[in-house]
């Protein structure tokens, strides 16, 4: 089960935080940093798999910008692995340019991916059928 | 609203600005956290959500709610808390544009968590938006649903939710699903009636739909795997096709279609196929197909492949598929890539607990990983070397773990990784001595104070209770008080404090093994450590402790008393009270000689801890007469805080042993504190009990030493145990404990012969210490089956009564309730053979059933007895049993007749009981256990001869066969209600209201049915009194009112009183 995925640039500042299980706000901003720490001291060579506390922690670099998605033990942490990329992919796709920042719309692409810990879709044309939707009548 | 959060957060930045311009540096600290935030928020403005505002004009947009809830999420993202936004991101997703909507619910999902109570402010937009004729709003709310929503409003929603199950688009009916999935996990009652619609979205033409479906089935197939079975032919041919590229091509990643897909049907036919073998014949076939398929060289693939391994492994077994599996591993571990690396060890660990042989070979590999320079790596390595552990390289994997533990700083890491070496340094066997007392030492300072408590506990009760042989545990025991006495010798501020315990205790308990060491000596340097100002008070007592068990010789004393003269004064109690009793111990001599005789080992026999307290009986009696109020156990109090009136037996099944065995493991370990506080703080029952929940818990240890000799002095403990008042579901607990332990031995015994082939050439280039340790392997191979055989449960009557065979009845006593029934199956299973010849009796009648009774042996007569019962007959032996109520036991009479003309032989019978283990520790707590689990403990046997086939019979315990009266006088009476804690009331209907004195038709009717005393009848009020068989009383005091009769009933064991208050009900009612 995915626990959470936070994504983090090359500073450690937080672009994009989304919990499946509720942690109250002081816990997060202390696992956020135990967590960021742990991965970006990471060097390439190193497997993107760290263990935290009882969460695995998966891991995946895009030029300055970093995945970190905290799963559960018995979760496949390669599938894991693949589907942040998917992710990505899908984020490239819709954003056309740079990975850009548009929270909501990011928040939006996500909650089609995964919802409660699960992945829910994988389908890239499907993931962004209901964004596009959104942005056609927004723009009409 | 969001003008106003908008004209503060512009205000800020120059309010901030004059604020830091002043020099006012309290002030400027208090809201340095606000700059912080509105720091943040501006460069977050500028460098990420300004990309969306140079779309539009600027001006617009500011005043618009949408950016400032964005900005809110990224509040909260920051980590500042902005609640005051919470009811505006539900007003906005009431009543905002679609867009605008979107980005409510979003920021309510992100907000708010599943009981929040603005959650039901959102229950009439989602219903609203569930029948909204625009596509994207129910897709909107859909979405929220199934991410948050209040539990108690589902049946609100969800006939709408189950309508759109039938909804035309397929993104409607996927997100039904996963709403109904959502209600699944937080509410599994409420959606029990529409799994045949789960069904159906299970065979949607939508593949997106069939997939959401997948994620209930994985649920409720994990739950009970029994009632899905009849699916298992779906998930395969699902899977066959996605596997043959049936589906749509954007559902491919990377060209491999639909893996996550794949996976999760994977995990689903795991789940199926454990432990069925039919089952899992049916899904060979795709499986090798997907093995087949794997083959194109991306990551995705091996995600599948790990999957797929695991399924292949957790499944029955087939050989050939197993094969391939094992070389896929193997593309795995010789990856140069490291990730696949990983997985491929996190597999291996997963498949050698099914095939150790696996680990052979690729034992190369293994060894490199182990060197290798990523650490993670290397943890997976050793979990892996962890799996396959065995008596002969356990001294090479427990150095590679010490090694890795020396580096590593992650505390979780440490204490998982501990607990790990320490099970396995007490598991196997090792090499010697010294290795098993070093190991335990680089442990301790190791794992220092972050260790579970019970690895110290563990080590202490290993040296106290000893092995095999007397000399071995001298040897062991000196070369831990050596190894002390040189660590004191050095620097002792950097060891860990619950070392330093460790290494007060033996130093106490054990240092006069050491010849020519003065305890004297061994005060001074256990004083020493009192010095160092960094030691908690905690190691104070024990040390203290440690020294008043070295007292004997006037030197030493002398010594001790001056350190703890010190602490007399001292504000912490239990110090104040070790340093007082050791000063009293100083003064009296015969007190001294009597709680420490000299060098005795094996205290654990002869040790006798009164641990239920008895001698404060007075004291508790006088403070009620005073009116204090009953102690109540902490989880009755519980229960009574909760008002539930069922009947919740689990937490005390788990707390109550606990507690218990945590007591006696007190007891056993530091006897003479224990028993000086008993004999000399008679005033309070705290310390013993404080000492026991603070320093020892015993929680989920495991047996792991079991070696002969031992035994008894278990069954010593546990019978000491049954007398505690409260401790009636201890053997029953026990029972549990050493099932589990026997399994696990048996596992052990079955796989040991692999390993250690493995192990040899596993480590053959490692240069392990094999050779020694080959000797004690064996010797404790040669102790597990007679640990075995002493738990059997079942008790044998094969019938050899050579005596009473000749008149054709025989009569076979085991007693349920009380420890005769050990001796019963000792003697019965001695008579084992085959049955002589059983002469036919010429009077055989079935009429001599009517004078079974006068068969019953002499000392079973004239006791009050059920009615003879037939169990069963067959065409030559009938079987017949009486229950017998002696005082102190419930007797179960067992005749066998010969009802044919001609001799029988070969008789034989069995009694046994599932649910009652009856030789195990017999005793009424493990039947009344049971009974108070709302099972009546059923004994089952069967008989059978030569000349019949067997017959199997069952018999049904109840209580009330372990009540006697309990005689008592009305003073006597008057003084118990007083002491008993557990209560119950309850009115009674009396149905007869003609009676006269319906007082005394009730008690009568009491009596007579649940073998009560009536104490005494005093007007319109009746009390009477029993005891079950162990001798635990329960009394009861009956009240008359219009019709009506209040029983309240007490007694000191918690849940006595319920289940008689039961029979009594029943009682009444029958009468």
């Amino acid at each position: 089960m995915i626990k959470f995925l936070l994504m983090v640039n090359k500073q450690g500042q937080i672009r994009l935080s989304k919990y499946y299980e509720h942690i109250d706000l002081a816990k997060r901003a202390s696992l956020e940093v135990d967590v960021i720490k742990g991965c970006l001291s990471r060097k390439k060579e190193e497997c993107s798999f760290v263990e935290y506390k009882d969460y695995k922690l998966v891991y995946r670099q895009y030029a300055s910008l970093f995945v970190m998605v905290g799963v559960s033990e018995n979760e496949n942490e390669l599938a894991v692995y693949e589907l942040v990329h998917n992710f990505v992919e899908v984020l490239d796709k819709y954003f056309s340019r740079v990975i850009m920042f548009n929270l909501e719309k990011v928040h939006v692409i996500l909650d089609e991916m995964i919802l409660n810990g699960h992945i829910v879709e994988t389908n890239k044309s499907r993931i962004l059928a209901p964004l596009l939707v959104l942005d056609k009548m927004a723009e009409s | 609203m969001s003008d106003v959060v908008e004209k503060t957060l512009t205000a800020l930045p120059g309010l901030l600005l004059s604020l830091d311009s002043q020099p006012g540096a309290a002030k400027l600290c208090a809201t340095s956290r606000l700059g912080s935030l509105v720091r943040s928020i501006t460069e977050l403005t500028s460098k990420n959500v300004g990309e969306e505002m140079a779309e539009p004009p600027a001006g617009p947009l500011f005043h618009t709610e949408k950016p400032c809830h964005v900005r809110a999420i990224y509040c909260e993202m920051l980590g500042y808390e902005a609640s005051f936004s919470y009811i505006h991101a539900i007003k906005l997703a009431q009543q905002g544009s679609v867009l605008e909507k979107r980005v409510g619910y979003l920021a309510v999902s992100l907000f708010l968590h599943e009981s929040h109570d603005l959650l039901l402010l959102l229950v009439n937009t989602v219903l609203k938006d569930l029948q909204s004729t625009n596509l994207i709003e129910v897709c909107m709310a859909l979405t929220v649903v199934s991410q948050i929503f209040p539990k108690d409003m589902i049946p609100a929603v969800l006939p709408l939710v189950e309508d759109k199950l039938t909804h035309s688009k397929e993104i409607i009916r996927r997100k039904a699903v996963l709403a109904l999935y959502k209600f699944y996990l937080i509410a599994p009652n409420q959606v029990q009636h529409i799994h045949d619609k789960f069904r159906k979205a299970l065979c949607d033409k939508d593949p997106g739909v069939m997939t959401a479906s997948l994620h209930i089935y994985l649920k409720l197939i994990k739950e009970s795997p029994e009632s899905y079975k009849d699916l298992t032919d779906s998930f395969v041919t699902i899977l066959k096709q996605v596997v043959g590229g049936k589906l749509p091509v954007d559902f491919n990643y990377h060209s491999v279609p639909a893996p996550w897909l794949q996976m999760q049907l994977l995990r689903i036919l795991a789940l199926l196929g454990k432990e069925d073998q039919r089952t899992s014949e049916m899904m060979y076939e795709v499986l090798d197909e997907s093995l087949r398929r794997a083959e194109i060289n991306h990551n995705i693939t091996y995600a599948i492949l790990y999957e797929c391994l695991k399924t292949i492994y957790t499944i029955h077994p087939k050989s050939e598929l197993l094969e391939k599996a094992a070389k896929c591993i193997g593309k795995f571990v010789l990856s140069p890539k490291i990730n696949l690396k990983y997985l491929g060890l996190k597999a291996l660990t997963y498949v050698v607990q099914q095939d150790p042989n696996l680990a052979l070979q690729h034992q190369m590999t293994i060894i490199e990983c182990l060197d290798h320079s990523d650490p993670i790596i290397k943890r997976e390595t050793l979990e892996l070397l962890y799996r396959i552990t065995n008596g002969q390289n356990v001294s090479v994997i427990v150095e590679k773990m010490l090694d890795f533990l020396r580096l590593s700083k992650d505390e979780y890491t440490t204490i998982d990784l501990v607990g790990k070496v320490a099970e396995l340094a007490e598991k196997y066997p090792f090499p010697y001595n010294s290795w098993f007392i070093q190991t335990m030492n680089a442990i301790f300072s190791i794992g220092g104070d972050v260790m579970q408590p019970d690895i110290p506990n563990n080590f202490l009760r290993l040296l106290a209770e000893g092995f095999d042989s007397d000399e071995e545990d001298r040897q062991l025991r000196l070369l831990a008080v050596d190894s002390y006495l040189s660590l004191l010798e050095c620097d002792t501020s950097g060891l860990p404090q619950r070392f330093l315990q460790v290494i007060s205790w033996v130093l106490g308990e054990f240092s006069f093994l050491k010849e020519g060491l003065e305890p004297a000596d061994v005060v001074e340097r256990l004083g020493k450590l009192l010095d160092d100002d960094a030691i908690t008070t905690e190691t104070r007592c024990w040390v203290l402790a440690a020294m008043s068990k070295l007292c004997g010789s006037s030197d030493a004393l002398c010594k001790a008393e001056k350190v703890a003269h010190k602490y007399t004064s001292c504000l912490d109690t239990a110090l104040r009270q070790q340093a007082v009793e050791l000063e009293l111990l100083g003064r009296d001599v015969d007190l001294r000689t009597r709680v420490l005789p000299q060098h005795v080992i094996g205290f654990c026999v002869w040790l006798q801890v009164d641990s239920s307290l008895s001698f404060l009986d007075g004291f508790v009696s006088d403070a009620l007469a005073r009116g204090a109020a009953p102690y109540k156990p902490p989880h009755q109090r519980q229960e009574e805080l909760s008002q539930e009136k069922i009947l919740n037996f689990e937490p005390y099944g788990l707390s109550l042993p606990v507690s218990l065995s945590a007591c006696s493991l007190t007891d056993r370990q530091s006897p003479t504190a224990l028993s000086l506080s008993s004999s000399l703080s008679g005033n309070s029952a705290d310390p013993p009990l404080k000492a026991g929940s603070n320093l020892l818990k015993l929680e989920g240890v495991k047996r792991v030493w079991g070696k002969q000799g031992y035994l008894p002095e278990k069954q010593a403990t546990e019978e000491a145990l049954a007398q505690e008042p409260s401790s009636i579901f201890a053997p029953s607990h026990q029972q549990a404990c050493s099932e589990s332990q026997q399994t696990t031995f048996s596992t052990i015994v079955e796989q040991d012969q692999e390993k250690r082939q493995l192990a040899s050439s596993l480590f053959v280039g490692l240069g392990s210490q094999n050779a020694p340790c080959l000797v004690r392997t064996v010797s404790q191979m040669s102790v597990k089956p007679t640990q075995k055989r002493s738990k059997t449960t079942s008790i044998h009557l094969t019938s050899a009564f050579a005596q009473n065979l000749s008149d054709s009845t025989s009569e076979a006593v085991p007693a349920v309730g009380n420890t005769e029934v050990v001796e019963a199956s000792e003697v019965s299973s001695l008579s084992g053979g085959s049955g002589p010849l059983a002469q036919p009796s010429s009077q055989v009648e079935r009429g001599l059933e009517s004078d079974l009774p006068s068969r019953l042996p002499a000392t079973l007569v004239g006791l009050l007895r059920s009615d003879v019962e037939e169990l069963c007959s067959g065409e030559s032996l009938s079987l017949s049993a009486c229950k017998v109520f002696d005082a102190d036991a419930l007797v179960l009479a067992i005749f066998l007749s010969n009802i044919s003309d001609s001799s029988i032989q070969e008789v034989s019978c069995l009694i046994s009981s599932e649910q009652l283990k009856v030789p195990e520790m017999c005793s009424t707590f493990s039947v009344l256990s049971f009974y108070l689990n709302g099972l009546n403990p059923q004994l089952e046997g069967s008989v059978s001869c030569a000349s019949q086939a067997t017959q199997s019979f069952s018999l049904t315990l109840s209580l009330v066969d372990f009540i006697r009266p309990l005689p008592l006088t009305t003073e006597e009476y008057g003084k118990m209600w007083l002491s008993f804690s557990h209560d119950v009331k309850q009115n009674l209907m009396l149905l007869k209201h003609e009676e006269e004195d319906q007082l005394e038709a009730a008690l009568t009717a009491l009596k007579e049915k649940l073998c009560l005393h009536i104490v005494d009848v005093i007007g319109a009020e009746g009390i009477m009194a029993c005891q079950l068989v162990s001798g635990r009383p329960c009394l009861l005091h009956c009240h008359t009112h219009g019709g009506m009769l209040a029983i309240w009933l007490r007694s000191p064991i918690a849940d006595l009183p319920d289940c008689l208050l039961y029979h009594c009900q029943k009682a009444i009612q029958e009468r």
